[in-house]
């Protein structure tokens, strides 16, 4: 050791130190997700049973509450109808971006208001719905299903936009003009070229926003409103199980509160399974 | 776009592509086109709409009087919004000093610090705290945050009373819980944007901290620390963007009382929550309705505001600190 | 480490030339001209001895059981085709290598008697003893000229007028301080090219090491720039062990004293560099320095 001038003690403390602090707050970040999930595997399993998939919420304080058939059933609908509507829209205003708008003035302030569109809170865009659609009894019924869709659209709108314009920027050039060379007309490519090879980002984006929807609670509570049973139907008010779950968390009755839980149970695994699904798809195109 | 007329010229040149051909071409650069210009028009559609609801209440207590007013009554319909914004802020502020600490260090552990084969999973584990549904965060913190927390918030006001604003009866729901459920759902978004940002500090930089022995501590405060300032400071102000933002959460486990607390252990209300609480009551009662959607745009403005700081930083961060106009560097 | 230390009170940039001058000769006591070397003249190097030094990414081994000695007080030019090895078995040194993800060395490298890569020794400790300069200027983005010099000393708990007297020796020791004596406060990124490489080596200067690896330091400069370096390099060597990378042949014959010739990660030939350049004793060194191939 002799060769070496010896580093001073207190920076060799300071630099372990440091490196235990940084680590104790990886760990304490990681933390409550592991509470989360023991909690919601300890209560929430145990309100599972055939009942809790297969009944509507019975709407008594006492007695049976019944399952969340309807709460799934909602969410599940709503989340379709809001995935049909901003996937399509949102890698329409991507490929234009990418295709069309490029770097133009136009292109700029989409890209500057789509921006924007992603820091709105979610209520906000209840709101807008709300004010829009809601007060105005449209379709005949104030609450309704689809008012729901389109608040959750509007959320996942800026998601889905934003992930397809990064992925059909990546789509080479030379690959476009290949297919140009060819004589092939400019929405051909589009169609036949660009979106094929992008697929698995636009799925991978598309995937992201629906998890992201699917958890949203507070949009749909003056949109699709809380309501027992299950309809089916769009245009009339419709439950899910973010807000089957606001609306128990509030009651002070036990069973209630178990439902809760096993609704947040299932809604949690049901994102899982999303976010789980677009991050194979997100691996797999990487390696193509 | 060139490429495209390129084609089209040749096609009429040659007399092959009768002009009907171009149509589906048209169609689809204008449709897109349109598409944009309508999620634009609709944006300000809302906003329009949004200023246009709120009116009956903001003429009412006028815009300044309505968000500086300090008595959100619903029983007289005395409507002034200052309780909400600031617990929209103290909560929010909560949040960024308890998450952004945590969230840098998560970041700075993950890139630089944790064993190679550890990033993948921990990355991931971080970034599953943003897949949690705001709604199941609220229900795991009213039914166990709230009373497991209970006596560790009244140790906290207990031992720093003499800080101002802590101590006091510690309520169970409150500003502080509020505030550490939205620190723990802005950890994933902040540690996100702060590796991204430190992943264009240039090893170059590194290297050379490294190459003047520096120890793994020293090198991040001399390389990677001052060159991803201006981006962590733009993750962060995404954070709060987030934060004052977040509606359900923080309505199950802020306590819901329409007044300013006197301590971060007290109860209040935030301005989100109030929309998701008081809206099936408010429905038929135009006044409670507009200050309702009023409480909406001054929460809108807010987030507006917030994210447009945020922008400015993250652009700024990932350019990286700029060189100094060059004299010289022509030599 | 923060920009407002009170040392760096006195770098700001004089408004008038004639109290610079003043201030500066009063502020450190130095006898004027170049004389870095005379204040640390009783400085010597550290010999450097490779004993069958291997190192590998992840599989594949970019350096093969090379031994070889660095004498002190002399410059050694490390020289091949580009994937020789030579960059990273230099970065096997000062142990830097070891930072690339899944890269790893094995054989010894002995700074006098001591093996680096033995339990036990502080890396820290031995990047000290050992500078690097790089391939590309790399000053600190965020800091100052004077704060890019001190931040080495500063590791090391060096403040006020000590650290200043220390910046401007190993400033005037990289030949750079009369062109930036007076913009001591602006950032290092304003530097010229061939500027920054300097101020590059003046900040390896100050943690006072006993040997310096350079590593292709001229491959970014103009030739004017790298006439400075190379000038430099001959003055360091009086109180450094050096060891140049370089593609470029004619540099080794400039500056070093010795040249190692490798090849796919084997040491092919080494010895006085007149020889290796007018008399190689491997038919593959004379085939690479005439030109032939790399």
């Amino acid at each position: 050791m002799s060769a070496l001038a010896p580093v001073s003690h207190r920076r060799r403390r300071v630099d372990r130190a440091a490196r235990g602090l940084l680590a104790a707050a990886t760990g304490l970040a990681v933390l409550p997700l592991v509470f989360v999930v023991f909690y919601l595997l300890q209560k929430g399993v145990g309100a599972w049973s055939v009942g809790f998939f297969t009944t509507d919420p019975s709407g008594k304080f006492f007695g049976d509450a019944g399952g969340v058939r309807s709460a799934i059933f909602g969410t599940l609908e709503m989340v379709t109808l809001a995935t049909v509507i901003a996937v399509p829209a949102g890698i329409g205003v991507a490929l234009y971006l990418v295709e069309y708008g490029k770097a133009g003035r136009f292109a700029a302030a989409v890209r500057y208001f789509i921006d924007v569109m992603t820091g709105v809170p979610s209520i906000v865009f209840g709101l807008f719905v709300y004010i829009v659609l809601v007060i105005a009894n449209t379709g005949g019924a104030s609450f309704a299903g689809w008012k729901g869709s389109l608040a959750l659209a509007l959320l996942m709108l800026p998601i889905v936009t934003r992930a397809a314009e990064v992925v059909l920027a990546l789509v080479p050039d030379s690959l476009r003009e290949a297919a140009l060379a060819l004589g092939a007309p400019r929405w051909r490519v589009m169609l036949r070229i660009v979106l094929p090879t992008a697929r698995p980002g636009l799925v991978t984006g598309a995937l992201l926003a629906i998890a992201r929807a699917a958890g949203e609670t507070a949009p749909l509570l003056f949109t699709a409103f809380y309501i027992k049973r299950a309809t089916g139907d769009l245009n009339r008010p419709m439950n899910s199980l973010p807000a089957q779950i606001f609306t128990d968390v509030g009651q002070a009755q036990d069973r209630l509160q178990a439902r809760a839980w096993g609704a947040a149970l299932t809604l949690v695994l049901m994102i899982l399974i999303l976010t789980t699904l677009a991050r194979v798809v997100s691996r797999r195109s990487r390696l193509a | 776009m060139q490429a495209g007329t390129l084609t089209q010229r040749a096609g009429r040149s040659f007399g092959e592509r009768p002009a009907r051909a171009r149509v589906p071409d048209v169609v689809m650069r204008w449709g897109l086109t349109a598409l944009a210009a309508a999620v634009l028009a609709l944006l300000a559609y809302f906003f329009a709409r949004l200023i246009g609801e709120s009116q009956t209440a903001l003429s009412r207590f006028g815009a300044l009087g309505f968000v500086f007013d300090n008595d959100w009554d619903v029983s007289s319909s005395h409507y002034g919004a200052l309780p909400l914004v600031v617990g929209t802020l103290v909560t929010s502020a909560i949040a960024l000093v308890i998450g952004v600490p945590v969230a840098v260090a998560t970041a700075l552990y993950i890139t630089e610090l944790c064993p190679r084969r550890a990033r993948g999973p921990l990355t991931i584990l971080v970034e599953l705290l943003a897949a949690v549904p705001s709604v199941v965060y609220g229900l795991w913190g009213f039914f166990v945050l709230i009373p497991k927390l209970r006596p560790v918030q009244q140790w906290l006001a207990d031992t720093f009373s003499f800080l101002p604003f802590v101590g006091g009866h510690v309520a169970g729901p409150s500003y502080f819980i509020a505030g550490l459920i939205l620190a723990i759902m802005i950890v994933p978004i902040v540690s996100a944007i702060t590796r991204e940002v430190m992943a264009t500090v240039p090893s170059d930089h590194k290297e050379a901290a490294l190459a003047l022995g520096a120890t793994r501590w020293e090198m991040i405060r001399t390389a990677i620390l001052p060159y991803s300032r201006a981006g962590i400071s733009g993750a962060a102000m995404l954070g709060l963007g987030r934060a004052v933002g977040e509606t359900i959460a923080v309505t199950i486990v802020i306590g819901n009382a329409p007044r300013i607390g006197q301590q971060v252990f007290d109860q209040g209300y935030s301005l989100a929550a109030v929309i998701a609480n008081e809206f099936g009551e408010a429905a038929s009662i135009p006044l409670h309705r507009s200050a309702l959607i009023a409480a909406g745009l001054v929460l809108f403005v807010l987030t507006l505001i917030v994210n447009g700081f945020a922008r400015y930083f993250v652009v700024r961060g990932q350019q990286g600190p700029k060189a100094a106009p060059a004299p010289g560097m022509a030599g | 480490m923060s920009p407002h230390d009170p040392e760096t009170q006195m770098t700001d940039p004089p408004t008038d030339p004639a109290t610079a001058a003043g201030e500066t000769g009063q502020s450190t006591a130095q006898p004027p001209g170049r004389d870095g070397a005379a204040t640390t003249a009783a400085a010597t190097g550290r010999r450097i001895t490779l004993d069958s030094l291997s190192a590998f990414y992840g599989d594949s081994a970019a350096v093969r059981a090379v031994s070889l000695e660095f004498p002190p007080n002399e410059v050694t030019a490390i020289i091949g085709p580009s994937g020789c090895g030579k960059s990273t078995m230099v970065r096997c040194i000062n142990r830097m290598h070891e930072e690339i993800p899944r890269a790893r060395a094995e054989g010894k490298v002995l700074l006098d008697d001591l093996d680096v890569y033995e339990d036990g020794v502080d890396v820290v400790a031995v990047r000290r003893a050992v500078g690097m300069v790089f391939q590309k200027p790399n000053p600190f983005p965020t800091m100052s000229i004077f704060d890019n010099v001190a931040s080495g000393p500063r590791l090391s708990g060096a403040r006020g007028g000590d650290l200043r007297d220390r910046v401007e020796r190993t400033l005037r020791g990289a030949g750079l301080w009369e062109e930036v004596k007076d913009r001591m406060d602006q950032p290092g990124l304003g530097l010229s090219g061939g500027q920054q490489q300097r101020l590059c080596i003046a900040r390896t200067l100050a943690v006072e090491p006993k040997v310096i690896l350079m590593d292709e330091p001229c491959s970014a400069l103009d030739p004017v720039a790298t006439l400075k370096i190379e000038e430099l390099i001959a003055e360091l060597k009086q109180r450094y062990t050096i060891v140049v990378v370089t593609h470029n042949m004619q540099q080794a014959g400039r500056v070093a004293d010795t040249t190692a010739f490798m090849l796919d990660g084997e040491l092919v030939e080494h010895g006085a560099t007149d020889r290796i350049f007018t008399n190689p004793g491997d038919s593959r060194t004379e085939d690479y320095v005439s030109g032939k191939f790399g």
